[in-house]
């Protein structure tokens, strides 16, 4: 707490949140307005009723959910994150991007931290001709091309089909594509709703990934022999691809009061209480999730008579149980990473107990055959 | 207001795919094939793309020794539309078109090493289309002339599904005889049912192409076909005006379906919030702010590559050699237990025959 005179924070700003764990609070006025304070750090830094019901949406009705518990990426032992780079003009840009040296630089920082969450694999690919699904339009008071808002959710599908995916990973996949526009087409910038030009050019699907168009400036000499040569920044681009990484997960907090200042978390990407925040909320999942698993796999077993449980599936019951009390006592106690190295393990055995093949019901001759 | 609209009608789906199956196998059943392939065109032009799609048909249709124009699979009479085309990723065909592979892959409860493609890797924001077409009796749907599932198993599948929420809203549609009753049993909520024709009535085929020689599609397919032309990915159409589709005085059986199990009000649901696959998508407001002279991560593997010997064609085992190899002398082993087994009945037969008595003669 710091008192109330200090002039060293802008006016205005009466909460400082740290990107550790630790948060400076301005004090003045009463002592009632001091609590109502501490409850809105409280709120901020750490778990709500929303982000309760967040953490638990596939359960919860929908008219108790706010609109962004339904975007948040589930809960997953890994996630496959793929760059590609779309080129629809190879005729007019060459276009270069270091790929490799930018996740090394600025990408790999942020999943080192996340790497507690889940495992993350990084690939990259180059697309030819892979045009967008929408012409835009030509706006000649800017003159430029623009995409309207509402033109947005047509352009993905195009694209999606050749993306490609790993064929023998089973994980959740996020894409993120790097649109460079053709020269007929540029430059081309995103409108949001109001009609005003988005500052980063850029927009996102939940649970799918982000886009980013990238615009090549004109050439200086007007006989500049094509194709142009373009190398990318990539660290604009990184920091366009790693603010929707953020969005995909969660851990941007929307309701922030604002009269609260968060420190930027750097090259780190994120905060440690908002990775606190991101395992507690992924650990609640997985208690939720193995806990309905194992109640409608013993449902399973009651309707028909005649199934054969096998012994290792039994086995992976029994650890599924145990993983889970085990996880719930850790939770309590506060040990986060115990609590949610318990929950992978529960929901891991849970998951393998449920989708074993033997207990496919056809196979035990249901009562109306 | 215009927002909040907007989240009322709309789904909360994040993805969407697709299960299309062809139960029946044989050239005379070529009209279901190309009801399936009809269907698959049009989820695939709306924008659900393969990897999205499980596709189960026996497929033995385009290189039928049969069919007069090989590679193709017609659905319009005077072969306007080739439904088959370069582009057709089958995921199960043939024999795989099985009642167990299809209740592995509504249920996940699939061998490990299936592949991606073979799954359905859905989950409790998917929006899925189940279409199934074949010949179907009530209560049930034959599979490949072999076997059936009945609507009590379908039922149970789908309740499986949605205890691990599987999906978020599912949309059947079947084209069988009597098709009703496969999804009078239904129990699990968000589900829409369609089907060509009631309990006791037969769905009818089309127009049969006399140059090809076979009906080439069923009349409620055909006609949902024709509604699914003027679709496009940003139409509004909704689920009532499928309903309409097919009235009795063109398709002969009555369409029926059944909503009674969805959540939301057919009217507010849109054709390509199972057709197609329109995404949500939020602008990206704000960026991170990165230093940029950071030093990267060192690599783990050094950049130069170690010097490695040439390689070389092995060496073979000489041919020769082999030919030429002469039996090798097997040692001797005392006789084995079936030998001493077989001796010792012949003995026991020899005294039970002449009598104990002899037995002097033999010690």
């Amino acid at each position: 707490l710091l008192p109330a005179l200090t002039p060293s924070h802008p006016q205005g700003i009466n909460v400082y949140v740290g990107k550790h764990r630790s948060a400076l609070v301005r004090a003045g006025g009463s002592l009632a307005g001091l609590q109502a304070r501490l409850r809105e750090v409280a709120q901020v830094m750490s778990f709500t009723a929303s982000s309760i019901a967040a953490a638990l949406s596939d359960r919860v009705p929908d008219a108790q959910l706010s609109p962004d518990a339904r975007r948040n990426l589930k809960s997953s032992l890994g996630y496959e994150i793929t760059f590609s780079l779309l080129n629809p003009d190879p005729k007019s840009h060459t276009v270069d991007w270091d790929i490799e040296g930018a996740v090394n630089r600025y990408v790999k920082p942020v999943l080192d931290k996340l790497s507690l969450v889940a495992n993350f694999s990084v690939d990259s690919q180059i697309l030819y001709y892979a045009v967008l699904g929408v012409t835009p339009r030509y706006d000649k008071e800017s003159s430029s091309f623009i995409l309207s808002a509402h033109s947005l959710p047509h352009v993905i599908n195009p694209v999606e089909a050749r993306l490609g995916s790993s064929a023998a990973s089973l994980y959740p996949v996020l894409n993120f594509l790097l649109y460079v526009p053709e020269r007929s087409h540029s430059p081309l910038y995103i409108q949001d709703k109001d009609g005003a030009p988005v500052s980063t050019n850029a927009f996102h699907s939940p649970r799918w990934g982000g886009i980013m168009v990238y615009n090549v400036e004109a050439p200086a000499a007007p006989q500049a022999s094509l194709p142009l040569h373009v190398d990318v920044d990539m660290a604009r681009v990184m920091e366009v691809f790693l603010a929707q990484l953020r969005l995909l997960f969660g851990l941007s907090r929307e309701e922030v009061p604002p009269e609260f200042l968060l420190e930027s978390p750097g090259n780190e990407g994120l905060a440690d209480w908002e990775l606190d925040h991101l395992l507690w909320a992924h650990t609640v999942e997985n208690i939720a999730t193995v806990s309905t698993t194992l109640t409608s796999l013993a449902q399973l077993l009651d309707k028909i008579g005649n199934i054969v449980i096998k012994d290792d599936v039994a086995s992976e019951v029994y650890q599924a149980v145990a993983s889970v009390q085990s996880a719930v006592t850790q939770l309590s106690l506060g040990h986060l990473h115990a609590a949610f190295q318990a929950s992978k393990e529960a929901v891991t055995s849970s998951e393998r107990a449920f989708f074993d093949p033997s207990l496919l019901h056809l196979l035990y001759f249901p009562d109306d055959q | 207001f215009q927002d909040q609209a907007e989240q009322f009608f709309r789904s909360g789906h994040t993805n969407n795919w697709a299960v299309l199956v062809c139960t029946s196998r044989f050239w005379f059943n070529y009209r279901h094939v190309a009801n399936t392939l009809s269907v698959y065109r049009s989820v695939k032009r709306l924008g659900i793309p393969d990897s999205h799609i499980v596709l189960m048909l026996a497929d033995d249709m385009a290189c039928n020794p049969r069919n007069p124009k090989p590679a193709t699979v017609f659905s319009h009479k005077n072969m306007e539309l080739n439904v088959y085309g370069d582009d057709v990723e089958v995921d199960y065909r043939s024999y795989e078109v099985t009642v167990e592979n299809f209740l592995r892959v509504l249920t996940g409860r699939i061998p490990p090493s299936t592949p991606r493609s073979k799954r359905l890797l859905s989950d409790d924001r998917s929006n899925i289309l189940i279409y199934m077409t074949g010949h179907g009796g009530n209560g049930f749907l034959k599979f490949q002339d072999s076997e059936e599932i009945t609507n009590v198993e379908l039922a149970d599948a789908f309740e499986q599904m949605w205890q691990k929420r599987r999906y978020n809203e599912l949309l059947f549609i079947i084209d069988t005889c009597q098709g009703a009753s496969m999804y009078e049993r239904f129990y699990s909520p968000n589900i829409m049912a369609l089907a060509s024709s009631q309990v006791g009535e037969d769905s009818l085929s089309h127009q049969p192409d006399l140059g090809i020689g076979v009906h080439l599609m069923d009349r409620y397919t055909f006609y949902v076909l024709e509604f699914l032309e003027e679709i496009h990915p940003a139409s509004q159409t909704n689920m009532n005006d499928l309903f309409q589709v097919c009235p009795k005085s063109l398709c002969v059986s009555t369409p029926g379906h059944r909503t009674d199990l969805f959540q939301r009000d057919p009217e507010s649901v849109l054709i390509t919030d199972f057709f197609g696959s329109v995404r949500k998508v939020e602008i990206t407001t704000e960026a991170l702010a990165l230093a940029r002279d950071v030093a990267g991560f060192e690599s783990k593997f050094p950049e130069e590559e170690l010097a490695t010997e040439p390689l070389k064609y092995a060496e073979q085992l000489p041919v020769a050699q082999i030919i030429h190899q002469k039996p090798k002398q097997k040692d001797w082993h005392p006789p084995g237990g079936f030998i001493l087994g077989l001796w010792a009945l012949i003995i026991m037969v020899f005294f039970k025959t002449y009598g104990i008595k002899h037995m002097k003669h033999i010690f």
